[in-house]
């Protein structure tokens, strides 16, 4: 009864959400207040709807109803309660039903945050937001249905993938949709901009925050898949160009050059097409980056079950989305005035050659992506791209992005001397080749690779310091956006610097080990102690014991694990890290090799600099949180609608 | 105007690949096996016969199927197999691959004979469930023969013809499509009297 109900709120949504895209839009074309003012209850409706079919999916999992088809193929009774709610969205139909309670969430969000708007432009926005939803709707009733029910009930599920029984997976789908949906309210904001006909000032302060706290789950997502990667998949690897990472890198690049392109927008009323532009490519991608990941188009170690009829309504809904977004804007945009003028280096400039570095980046990641797709159906034979290409590609552009990043936030608007700002920045540029020179020595040995990356760490992080100094000593409120800008960088350049360092220095031993047998990665000595079998909820598993020593004395005893699940019969690896402020170490337990004495293969990393990706990637997420919160939009806001009505009245007039 | 439309444009010819590559399937990788002699082996049988190697097959064209019971994928083709074979068309030899990979058994203290013959055990408990459609299966425990064949993904199916040359080859589950559309001709097309 329960799954039947969750269906029939679901197909109440997609008609409420379809009410949601024709009314308040069509009311905006009749200038009908009563059809706007629609748009918010229907937008709270949407969303109670959706919660109502997502409670009604996850108690279905809770209760271990296996006669729900969907719920037999992710559960068992076996499966700890905490991994039965994750289940939910485990597959493909139940991940689309958390997208879509997302996106409903975040329409919500804008209906109740949205009181400083005028009716007509939140009319839009939610009319847009409920025109998505229709898709995504569409797309699960017609296609994936989480709800279907299976006969003959089978006495026991099928168990969730035990590379998805993992706290960091429990939470790493949710925030990388909040990210990716998110990017829908921007999108919608930027429909409505353009639907209107004005591209203002007031149009990019609305987005920013929305933006910003998009790009800060995004992070957050992307950051967390890497570390589930690199603790889970047990080969030490944190990133691997895989096409389903670069489908969710290729939005946060765009989302990037968006933050910064929206601010230029709202503080000079420049860039306001390309602006625009990023907007809709950001959703474009976030589509796309689902496109690839369900269709079964690219091979991928995160590919879902692919189904061709899944695919081709992924393509139209994407040919529809993103077709009918670029007419509108190549019809909308030559419209658009030009902002203020700007000098060739002005604050302006830098960021320009922001976006247009982090543009190219994205191309590059998506031709890289898509290359094995295009030469296929140019019937010109079979490849994969690899990481040596996307080194080689994104590596000599993110310098010159994180060059100008510091002069970006330093130099003036409208016109600033290119020696002014240098001269400022002497000292920062100056320690940062020092130390460039200097610590690759300390740290072992010394590379171009390691002395740039060690430079380009110094100098934004440094950069950042110097200006947060300099603000202090100034007199004033110091807003939100100040600080999470400072914060965010700041987290990019100790991104940069642990990148730099697992990079240059780390240790990776693949060895046998029979009982007692050591290894050493200086200064560090692994030694095998112990192996026994362990029992877990639903695994049963082969445990190492391996201490490691420093010294001759043992700092740590690591726990390595080979475990095996019950249901499917599948291996998985447990890594044991050992976290140090800068350094892992990472052992992880391979198959048993054959031979006179027991012995296994054993792989044991030293990987120096680690817990800096996952700090830095913090730092960014906390500083997008507090630009987002910062008072001023939200003061703002009130005085910019009574400016943009008040215009909106003499217009009309 | 023009400079705007230009996003619009490259977004259709994007669309244009997405939409070929969905009739593609990424997965169906050319082996550069096809073509060659099928690598030779002698492996003991899982019924504990002669050892058996792809020369005592010389005259007929055969499948070989790679698989093992902790393969899920494995377990989903099975069906279509059993089916397959009762048809009695051709042959379809079994290579039971690294059976006891991950498992307890697996770990080095016990013997060689111990391992072969739990793996036995547990392949025949499966094929006694689920059907047998192999006319013998072959156990390759270490893998090495599936290194030799470029086995990468359980379940692989190789259709080998009267001379002991690969034809086709086929990484993950057979399906119905595929049997019907480009397996049965070919055998078709192979197994003509000369």
């Amino acid at each position: 009864m329960i799954p039947e109900l969750g269906q029939f709120a679901l197909v109440l949504s997609a008609v409420i959400a379809l009410f949601l895209g024709a009314v308040p839009l069509a009311g905006t074309l009749r200038h009908n207040v009563v059809w706007q003012s629609l748009a918010r209850p229907a937008a709270l409706l949407q969303f109670v709807l959706v919660s109502f079919a997502f409670a009604c999916l996850a108690s279905s999992f809770l209760s271990n109803d296996f006669s729900v088809k969907y719920v037999a193929e992710h559960s068992n009774t076996l499966l700890p309660t905490a991994y039965q709610f994750a289940a939910v969205w485990g597959g493909h139909e139940g991940s689309l039903l958390l997208w879509v309670l997302m996106l409903s969430g975040w329409t919500a969000a804008v209906a109740i945050f949205s009181a400083s708007l005028p009716l007509a432009m939140v009319a839009r926005v939610l009319g847009v937001l409920g025109l998505v939803s229709v898709g995504f709707l569409m797309f699960i009733l017609t296609t994936s249905n989480p709800f279907d029910r299976l006969f003959p009930m089978p006495a026991d599920g099928r168990d969730l993938n035990p590379l998805l029984q993992d706290p960091g997976l429990v939470i790493h789908p949710p925030m990388l949709y909040m990210g990716y949906v998110g990017m829908s309210v921007t999108f919608a904001f930027a429909i409505a901009a353009l639907l209107s006909g004005r591209l203002d000032a007031a149009w990019a302060r609305w987005s920013r925050p929305w933006t910003v706290i998009a790009w800060a789950f995004l992070t957050f997502g992307i950051g967390l898949g890497s570390w589930w990667a690199y603790y889970e998949l047990g080969w030490g690897g944190w990133w691997f160009w895989d096409p389903v990472e670069n489908a969710s890198l290729m939005p946060w690049l765009v989302g990037t050059a968006l933050i910064h392109s929206l601010m230029v927008t709202e503080k000079r009323g420049s860039f306001k097409a390309w602006t625009v532009l990023l907007a809709i490519a950001a959703f474009s991608l976030s589509l796309l980056g689902t496109f690839l990941v369900r269709s079964g188009v690219l091979t991928s170690v995160h590919a879902f079950a692919s189904d061709p009829s899944r695919g081709i309504f992924i393509l139209i809904f994407l040919a529809v989305v993103v077709g009918a977004s670029l007419t509108l804007f190549a019809w909308r945009a030559p419209a658009v005035t030009l902002g203020g003028t700007m000098g060739l280096v002005s604050r302006e400039s830098f960021l320009l050659l922001n976006s247009v570095l982090l543009v190219v980046a994205t191309g590059a990641v998506l031709l890289g992506t898509l290359y094995p797709l295009i030469i296929d159906a140019l019937n010109m034979g079979k490849l994969s791209v690899g990481p040596p290409y996307f080194n080689l590609v994104f590596a000599p552009l993110m310098v010159p992005l994180l060059f100008v990043l510091v002069p970006g936030t330093v130099a003036h608007w409208r016109e600033a001397r290119m020696s002014e700002v240098f001269w400022r920045l002497r000292f920062v540029g100056g320690a940062a080749l020092l130390l460039a020179l200097v610590l690759p020595f300390v740290l072992g040995s010394w590379s171009a690779g390691t002395m740039l990356g060690v430079f380009l760490g110094m100098w934004v992080g440094l950069g950042s310091l110097q200006h947060v100094v300099e603000r202090l000593s100034k007199p004033g409120r110091i807003g939100g956006s100040f600080w999470g800008m400072h914060l965010a960088h700041f987290g990019m350049a100790v991104l940069v610097l642990g990148i730099t360092g697992v990079k240059s220095y780390e240790v990776e031993r693949d060895v046998r080990m029979a009982m007692g047998d050591t290894v050493t990665i200086a200064p560090y000595t692994f030694r095998l102690v112990g192996m026994e079998d362990v029992m877990g909820p639903n695994y049963k598993a082969l445990q190492a014991k391996v201490e490691v020593l420093k010294n001759d004395q043992v700092i740590e005893i690591l726990y390595p694990q080979k475990r095996r699940y019950f249901s499917t019969a599948m291996a998985m690896t447990e890594a044991a890290i050992d976290t140090g402020p800068l350094r892992d170490l990472y052992v992880s337990l391979g198959d048993p090799v054959a031979g006179d004495t027991p012995s296994w293969s054993m792989r044991v990393y030293y990987k120096p600099f680690v817990p800096w990706l996952w700090a830095g990637v913090l730092f960014m997420v906390f500083g997008g949180v507090l630009a987002a919160l910062d008072r001023r939009y939200r003061r703002n806001t009130n005085q910019q609608s009574v400016r943009t009505a008040s215009e909106a009245l003499s217009g009309s007039a | 105007m023009k400079k705007f439309l230009l996003p619009l444009v490259l977004f259709a010819v994007l669309v244009v690949f997405l939409g070929v590559g969905l009739k593609r399937d990424p997965r169906e990788i050319p082996s550069p096996l096809v073509g060659k002699p099928a690598p030779v082996f002698s492996l003991p049988t899982l019924n504990g016969d002669k050892p058996f190697s792809p020369v005592d097959m010389k005259g007929q064209v055969w499948i070989f199927n790679v698989w093992a019971t902790w393969c899920v994928a494995c377990r989903e083709e099975h069906p279509l197999l059993v089916q397959f074979a009762k048809s009695q068309r051709i042959p379809i030899v079994g290579l039971s691959y690294k059976e006891l990979q991950g498992s307890d058994a697996s770990n080095a203290q016990s013997s060689e004979a111990d391992k072969l013959q739990l793996a036995r055990e547990r392949s025949l408990k499966f094929l006694q469930k689920a059907g047998d459609p192999y006319k013998l299966s072959v156990m390759d425990l270490d893998g090495s023969v599936g290194i030799n064949y470029g086995v990468y993904g359980v379940p692989e199916t190789y259709l080998i013809d009267k001379e002991g040359i690969i034809r086709y080859k086929r990484v993950g589950p057979v399906t119905p499509e595929i049997l019907i559309e480009t397996i049965l001709p070919l055998i078709q097309q192979l197994d003509k009297p000369a």
